[in-house]
């Protein structure tokens, strides 16, 4: 509270003393019986001298900005086309940081210069057409190079990714990036967002194969929050619900009621022969593992408000989109470890960040990128797709694909071959 | 339209000498000067609330999770528990600061202000087309901004979801919690101001078209003119864009429609909108957002045209080629607008068209730099405070030009968007360039509003204190935009959990951003001071403070209703005769007849 009252003090003090400064200038200046519209010579050369002097400030500012931080945060790129786009960056930040330079030592050396001097009358000069055209051509030039540069660019980087690239969708929610992994046969498994399960469940990612469709419908109709828990909780007469909390619920219930018709029909029209499709996608949360020197296709996905996979290291961005699928490719050439030593810091990592706002906590919503060597990659990405087998032919690591998630009882305790049959015999023919 | 205008003067000739009431003088007001000075004031204001709210979040960025006395005085246990900003209100804080600055200071304030004041009495006319409908547009703006104001008030905070209020996070109170009645309200205030932007563009249309007096041709009006005659243009092409996507909005919040949204679950509720697309409200709202830059910005640039001609004593460099470069800039403005949607996963090869058109736009950009430079080469240049904002705003609008050709680069534009270097970027070239160009404004047309002058020393002050600022503010921010710095966030530190170098640079830069902008923000109390010290005790003005041209000096210091006592002034030549070789003044006012053999430029 002192603090305040101290602060409110010195700003009203501060106010009156510029008042009482302003008085004793007006004063002044009526006895040099000048108008305040008249610019003094003094304080027109005082101007121009400071023109020229914040030039120097302003152009001794940025190059000190420059070398101190120009391209320390931003690192090298990572990956094949990042190399490339940062060669293009550089080639416009040396256009441009030329104009930059060139246009605004004239604004300010002109405005030095050319301050008003007793008897020099300014030069009438009101057109020139060989200059107007001179300063719109080369614009125009210097601007169709950076067009036909950027336009190379942008066309290969967002071109499609080869066939053999793997495809990798990452999946997005407030505030947490989920990855899949295509597996085996590097296709992703078909989905629906209304086949999506809570958090904790198998089926965060909403994947769309048989069991999985029974399986939302089964948890519409008669889950916790089901229909018909819904239903017998609004009929019940004998408990108090709040007109709002009713009239919540009897919203839920009506849009499980419109729902639960498009899960039935998907149901009809299911074709299970794309169940195989989403068995062996690997859902991986917390860190995303990429292999060296290997093009990856990605497919974004939204669960609920725009967000935007943002990989800075791999100068590599797509917004995610609810009920839209992006796509960006890229191909990371440098490992984590190869990076570390570059940039000098053993606990480097590279990022996904979520760059566009998407609620209060948009600044932790992240997963970390590891890139490895295609030896190290192989060695963590088999049992996860095959499991680690002992001599016996046991499972002593189950795979961690989502037909694992779907039907663990089937792969306890249990030899490989056998799962292999009930596995087959699970999977539908093609 | 013209009959109107005559009953317009025949109002004026029949009561111009009665004594006017309180509320019919100051308050519903349908005099164009009286309108120009109510927005200028409402702009004011709102633009001190949005300088405040960017310092209450810049003093988060520079140092995280500290206790700020100075944030639990202005935002309370409930926004800034134990004196640290929430996060919900830091993203309000942003919000709300960026919608105030482009809406309401710069379009409401500059546009309103200046075209207002200076329609009439630049094209020699009584006032306005239509008075009522200005004081109308006033009055739609004044709520407008009564509304945004108090939806910073409100228990579930202000909209949260960024000035460009992107569904499907702005649809969902269940996504943010800004989005329930703050939403509604901004929306509301949107729709309102929309409205008022609309009426008084029209107004200032017809103004220019039918109005003009005897003699002021196209080719002889101010480039002022040209600029809000084709800010008025945007203005009606555009505004009713926005105000479709805000209704669509709307619907899609309250009725129930799927515009924009398509299989969503949210806070655990799975919804049944589908088919629509987040990506079409992108569109339409850039199909404004666009155009809006140059709303903002070419009125800036006019004011600033006609302050550099005046006080360097030359005619503006190439008349023509600015008149043309203004068209080329408005034209082009509405065929770039997707390039702020590189990476949202829009088509790719509509992207690269974007490149083009957007690139092209730099062509007409880079003509009036140069031509600005050769209306100082030679010249005789007087350091007005008005002047010096206007040579400020060359600068930034080259500083915060030459970067977007950088940004307008698709290829480029994937590893920077959304990043700290577009905020720098878009904050130079209209932030600052449009700031630094009402200043100019201010400065120069003062004695026009209130028939006094403003302090020269404060506004010497004023101006190298804010250029000082502004630039500490935003050359170091792109360089924290360059290390990758997502904007938006509201905490830098979570780089210290992979990138303790690039944490390191931000934290440092972060911190003296902040103390700039706490040394410009203190600088615009000069400002603050200044302006309303000199409404009542300035001295006062002669009628031709600065020696200018233009019509608007030829009318007496005290206000009259009409404008000009007598007839209205005819127009003999372009409105830089300044230095005109042959002539004993180093200016002739636009109603002094051509001489004996005297060539029109």
């Amino acid at each position: 509270m002192v603090t305040k009252l101290v602060i409110l003090a010195v700003i009203i003090l501060g106010v009156i003393a510029i008042a009482q400064m302003m008085r004793v200038y007006e004063l002044s200046s009526k006895l040099r019986k000048t108008g305040e519209h008249e610019i003094s010579n003094r304080d027109n050369r005082l101007n121009a001298k400071m023109m020229l002097g914040f030039m120097f400030v302003l152009f001794g500012g940025f190059i000190w900005l420059m070398l101190k931080y120009g391209w320390v945060g931003r690192g090298s790129a990572a990956s094949v086309h990042g190399h490339d786009l940062d060669w293009l960056l550089n080639v416009n930040f040396v256009i441009i940081i030329a104009v930059f330079f060139l246009t605004n030592f004239l604004l300010f050396f002109y405005a030095y210069k050319y301050v008003k001097r007793p008897g020099v009358k300014a030069y009438y000069f009101p057109h020139d057409n060989r200059l107007e055209m001179a300063w719109t051509v080369v614009p125009a030039v210097v601007l169709a190079v950076i067009i036909i540069f950027g336009l190379r660019e942008w066309n290969q980087a967002t071109d499609e990714a080869a066939p053999e690239a793997i495809r990798v969708e990452l999946f997005s929610k407030q505030f947490a990036w989920v990855a899949r992994y295509s597996g085996m046969d590097n296709k992703l498994g078909k989905f629906d967002y209304k086949l999506t399960q809570e958090a904790e469940t198998p089926n965060e990612l909403a994947l769309m194969t048989t069991e999985t469709i029974d399986l939302a419908i089964e948890e519409m109709e008669n889950g916790v929050t089901g229909m018909k828990a819904l239903e017998a909780e609004l009929n019940n007469q004998e408990i108090m619900i709040s007109p709002e909390e009713r009239s919540k619920k009897t919203t839920d219930l009506r849009r499980k009621e419109s729902l639960i018709r498009l899960l039935y029909q998907m149901k009809k029209r299911h074709v299970t022969t794309l169940d195989a499709l989403a068995y062996d996608d690997i859902i991986q949360k917390d860190t995303l593992y990429l292999c060296k020197n290997k093009e990856y296709e990605f497919n974004f996905r939204s669960k609920d408000v725009i967000h935007s996979a943002y990989f800075p290291h791999f100068r590599a961005q797509m917004n995610t989109v609810p009920g839209l699928t992006t796509r960006f490719k890229f191909t990371p050439d440098k490992s984590t470890a190869e990076m570390r030593v570059e940039r000098n810091d053993e606990n480097f990592e590279y990022i996904l960040m979520c760059n566009k706002i998407c609620g209060g906590s948009h600044y932790k919503m992240k997963m970390f990128v590891v890139v490895l060597e295609e030896e190290d990659y192989n060695a963590w990405m088999e049992p996860k797709m095959n499991g680690v087998k002992d001599l016996d032919g046991n499972w002593t690591v189950k795979p961690s694909t989502f037909h694992v998630a779907l039907h663990p009882e089937l792969y306890e305790n249990k030899k490989v071959e056998e799962v292999e049959v009930e596995v087959a015999d699970s999977i539908p023919a093609e | 339209m013209a009959a109107v205008a005559h009953e317009a003067h025949g109002h004026h000739d029949d009561h111009g000498h009665h004594e006017e009431s309180f509320v019919s003088k100051y308050i519903f007001s349908q005099d164009h000067k009286m309108i120009g000075k109510q927005f200028l004031l409402t702009a004011v204001f709102m633009g001190v609330v949005a300088m405040l709210l960017s310092i209450l979040f810049r003093i988060q960025l520079a140092w995280p999770g500290e206790s700020s006395d100075f944030l639990s005085f202005f935002l309370g246990e409930k926004w800034a528990p134990g004196g640290v900003l929430s996060e919900d209100m830091y993203l309000g804080l942003v919000t709300i600061h960026g919608t105030i600055m482009v809406f309401f200071l710069l379009t409401g304030g500059l546009s309103g202000t200046f075209s207002n004041l200076l329609i009439p009495l630049q094209v020699g006319a009584r006032d306005m087309a239509s008075g009522f409908l200005n004081m109308l547009s006033y009055w739609f703006f004044f709520i407008s901004s009564v509304l945004m104001f108090c939806s910073l008030f409100i228990e579930t905070g202000p909209a949260m979801a960024g000035w460009t209020i992107y569904p499907p996070l702005s649809a969902l109170p269940q996504a943010v919690q800004g989005s329930g009645l703050g939403m509604t309200l901004w929306l509301a205030s949107m729709t309102v101001f929309i409205a008022s932007s609309l009426i008084g563009s029209l107004n200032y249309i017809v103004t220019i078209l039918n109005l003009r007096t005897k003699g002021m041709a196209m080719t002889r009006m101010p480039l002022t003119i040209w600029a809000f005659f084709v800010t008025a243009i945007l203005g009606v092409l555009s505004f009713p864009v926005l105000l479709s996507a805000a209704l669509l909005l709307m619907m899609d919040r309250l009725a129930g429609t799927s515009f924009y949204l398509s299989d969503i679950i949210v806070s655990g509720e799975m919804l049944t909108n589908h088919g629509g697309s987040p990506i079409l409200y992108q569109h339409l709202f850039w199909f404004l957002g666009h155009p809006e830059v140059y709303i903002v910005l070419l009125p800036a640039l006019g004011l600033s045209s006609e302050v550099i001609a005046t006080n360097s004593r030359k005619p503006i460099f190439g008349y023509r080629a600015m008149i043309g470069s203004i068209m080329a800039i408005g034209f082009l403005s509405f065929i770039v607008w997707a390039h702020h949607m590189f990476v949202t996963g829009m088509n790719p090869f509509l992207g690269s068209v974007f490149v083009f058109t957007t690139l092209l736009i730099a062509i007409p950009s880079a003509v009036k730099v140069f031509n600005y430079l050769t209306t100082l080469w030679k010249g005789s240049i007087v350091f007005t405070p008005a002047m010096l904002f206007a040579i400020g705003l060359v600068s930034t609008f080259i500083t915060g030009g030459v970067t977007g050709i950088i940004l307008a680069d698709a290829a480029l534009d994937i590893s920077i968007h959304d990043t700290y270097f577009v905020v720098a970027h878009f904050h130079v070239v209209m932030g600052l360039s449009a700031v630094f160009g009402m200043f100019a404004g201010v400065y120069h047309w003062f004695p026009k509003m209130y028939g006094r002058v403003m302090n020269t020393r404060l506004g010497y002050a004023h101006f190298w204190i804010t250029i000082i600022g502004a630039y500490g503010v935003f050359f170091p921010m792109h360089f924290v935009g360059l290390a990758g710095a997502p904007r938006r966030y509201y905490d830098y530190t979570v780089y210290g959990e992979f990138d303790s170098g690039s944490l390191e640079q931000m934290m440092d830069l972060n911190v003296i951003i902040t103390v700039f902008a706490m040394i410009a923000a203190t600088g615009q109390l000069l400002f603050l001071f200044n302006f309303f010290y000199s409404i009542f005790r300035g001295p006062v003005s002669p009628q031709n403070p600065w020696n200018s041209t233009t019509l608007e000096w030829t009318t007496p210091v005290e206000h009259v209703h009409g404008n000009w006592p007598g007839e209205l002034p005819t127009v003999h030549r372009w409105p830089y005769d300044y230095s005109k070789p042959g002539s004993d003044v180093d200016f002739i006012p636009q109603d002094v007849p051509l001489a004996e053999g005297e060539e029109e430029h």
